[in-house]
């Protein structure tokens, strides 16, 4: 049974928010980390809690922490150390293992995220840009009150039209592959697989494989907790849509391009359900739009070329253990749209996501490594992944056609990593634990308490 | 990341001598360095020293595994293999083991796949006849990582008379060169 009112609500539910704001925080002192902690935790909702009141709130609140900052709160070192080596070590670290070299090297980064003095993310989305400032006002206030407590930086998102539904900056769908938590009792779209074991991204209980060994200690701090690796990907919309062009000579041209790079039209429609055209209503459809395989339907890749990203991402059944390697996949878009036929206007646009999971080396990086990055994937040779792998210009993409196939070369980077991060995210009942640590607690804040935000 | 793909003429039979630490660069994978591709493809040499007493109950493993192949021919696709080769030997500090493989995927890359399949087959099972061996091999996987980690020998030299060809490609040829003879069958 799953314990829904002490899992933070980003594991298991998406809210219904068209704004956001990320904010990147610093704890100089550790009485003043814990007493900003024992506020804000009044305000992070549960799952059991989002899904009793979700059609009235306006407002929802992530909180997590890296490994430096579980340490700036006062977290012991017996404690720390049994923390996965990987969350130890920290996104930065493992930078040449997840392809962040070249202009993705954490060296470029920004927001101070490949700081060691990162120590916590708190996530709010909310439902309009009112609330999210109303939001934003009352959080600059509680860190006011608390000492050491510091803003390295923070990130505004917004969806941008059409609202109807989610999509990227270059226009593709999203939302479209979400694994489903056994015990959730949601019902996986056709073609999603099954419901996974809630040990896949929950810690303490059963994985696909059993009950996993060596979780972190003490036993308050891990359960119901996981992991989070953040990624901020700018998305460089102009120098897409000149690929199309290049590679294009009609409108549809270009659409097929786009189409063979993702694997899906950008209405969704996956190209193994409609090979030679767009179909915007199966793309809109989640009882069709999910619904396919590669071993039976396209072994060879004519229809989703075998190095396009949602094959890599989620191979489906032309990989092994597939199960053990999920992600559960949150965030939003950040940066003004980009007006079609405009020309690149310089600004930051991307996308600024969350992958959660129980392992991060077993599910994130292996991603990452193994599928977005490996120019061997698939045998092919000489490819990364054409939207997130990291792109030189030296790489190429080879759409399988008959009699001969198409080859793109000279691929440029669609995207590039401006941040990122691996956090932790306790349990409500860890964060209360966490904001509890020591004797100082309430003695670095002023003893007025914020009002309710 | 990958080694960059060698282009070498598969006609023309190579050698590489490796260093020491069994790589060129230091380049970290997941779990360790990455173990280059060489002209034997990539490949690793687990040798451990077998618990006293054990060398029989190693050597019946030779039958399970032959039975399992048997049951399904494809049991062990996933490792990429081309061949395995599992050896008992003594040179006078006790009776060793030794596990080599070939194979086309980077040691790091499908590690905890391999430690899966190694599980299902109950390949893991002769392992716990090797000193070192953890304990709690069934539930903690990176223990059983490390320990094929510490007990890999990098190779100071490999050598391929058809370098840097994988099993797919031979596979591939093969099918050819049979469709090929077929055709040819049918136009007489």
């Amino acid at each position: 049974m799953l314990e829904f009112e002490d899992i933070q609500h980003i594991l298991v539910t998406r809210v219904p928010a068209l704004t956001g704001r990320y904010e990147f925080l610093s704890f100089r002192n550790a009485a003043g980390g814990r007493a900003w902690l024992a506020d804000i935790v009044e305000k992070v909702q549960s799952a059991a809690e989002v899904r009793a009141s979700v059609e009235r709130e306006h407002r929802w609140v992530t909180v997590a922490f890296t490994w430096n900052g579980l340490r700036a709160l006062g977290v012991d070192e017996i404690s720390l150390a049994t923390f996965p080596e990987e969350f130890k070590h920290g996104m930065v670290a493992r930078a040449e293992i997840l392809g962040d070299t070249g202009a993705n090297h954490p060296d470029n980064w920004v927001g101070g995220l490949a700081s060691p003095d990162l120590h916590t993310i708190v996530v709010l989305f909310a439902r309009d840009v009112t609330e999210r400032g109303r939001c934003q006002a009352e959080h600059a206030k509680l860190i006011a009150r608390c000492t050491g407590v510091e803003v390295l930086s923070s990130l505004d998102l917004e969806a941008t039209p059409p609202f109807g539904y989610a999509h990227d900056h270059f226009g593709y769908r999203d939302r479209l592959s979400q694994p489903v938590i056994e015990g959730t009792g949601e019902e996986p779209t056709p073609g999603s697989g099954a419901p996974l074991k809630a040990g896949e991204f929950i810690l303490g209980y059963p994985d696909e494989d059993g009950l996993p060994a060596n979780l972190p200690k003490p036993e308050v701090l891990s359960r119901n907790g996981s992991y989070m690796a953040y990624r901020r990907l700018q998305q460089h919309v102009g120098a897409f849509r000149a690929f199309l062009r290049q590679h294009g000579q009609t409108r549809e041209e270009q659409e097929l391009v786009a189409a063979k790079l993702m694997g899906r039209w950008r209405s969704g429609a996956p190209l193994t359900l409609a090979p030679d055209g767009d179909d915007p209503e199966l793309g809109a459809d989640p009882q069709r739009n999910n619904d396919f395989n590669y071993k039976q339907m396209d072994p060879h890749g004519y229809a989703v070329p075998l190095g396009a990203h949602i094959r890599r991402m989620n191979p489906r059944d032309t990989a092994v253990n597939m199960n053990r390697r999920r992600m559960i996949r949150r965030g939003a878009t950040y940066g003004p749209q980009l007006p079609e036929d405009t020309p690149e206007d310089g600004l930051e646009r991307g996308i600024a996501a969350f992958v959660i999971c129980a392992s991060l080396i077993r599910q994130f990086e292996f991603a990452q490594n193994v599928w977005a990055n490996d120019r061997n994937f698939h045998e092919l040779g000489n490819e990364r992944d054409p939207i997130i792998g990291n792109q030189d210009g030296t790489l190429e993409f080879k759409i399988p056609r008959r009699p001969i196939r198409r080859k793109l070369t000279g691929l440029p980077a669609f995207t590039t990593v401006r941040g990122g991060a691996y956090f932790f995210l306790p349990g409500i009942k860890a964060l209360r634990y966490l904001a509890a640590l020591g004797d100082a607690h309430g003695t670095e804040c002023d003893s007025v308490k914020a009002q309710e935000s | 990341m990958a080694d960059s793909p060698k282009q070498d003429d598969w006609t023309k039979p190579a050698a590489m001598a490796i260093p020491k630490e069994g790589f060129f660069k230091l380049e970290q994978g997941r779990y360790g360095p990455i173990f280059p591709k060489t002209p034997a493809c990539h490949g690793f040499s687990i040798i451990a020293k077998v618990k006293p007493g054990r060398e029989q109950a190693v050597r019946e493993y030779g039958k399970n595994i032959e039975e399992a192949v048997k049951g399904d021919p494809y049991v062990l696709a996933p490792l990429r293999l081309h061949y395995l080769r599992w050896v008992l030997f003594d040179v006078g500090s006790g009776l060793h083991f030794q596990y080599q493989g070939i194979f086309d995927t980077d040691f790091d890359k499908y590690l905890e796949d391999a430690v899966a399949l190694f599980v299902k087959t109950g390949i893991t099972t002769v392992f716990v006849n090797l000193e070192g061996w953890p304990e709690d091999w069934k539930t903690n996987v990176s223990a059983v990582i490390t320990f094929f980690r510490e007990h890999q020998c990098p190779s100071f030299l490999e050598y391929g008379e058809y370098p840097y060809v994988s099993a797919d490609e031979i596979k591939k040829a093969l099918q050819l060169k049979a469709a090929f003879s077929n055709m040819l069958d049918q136009m007489q």
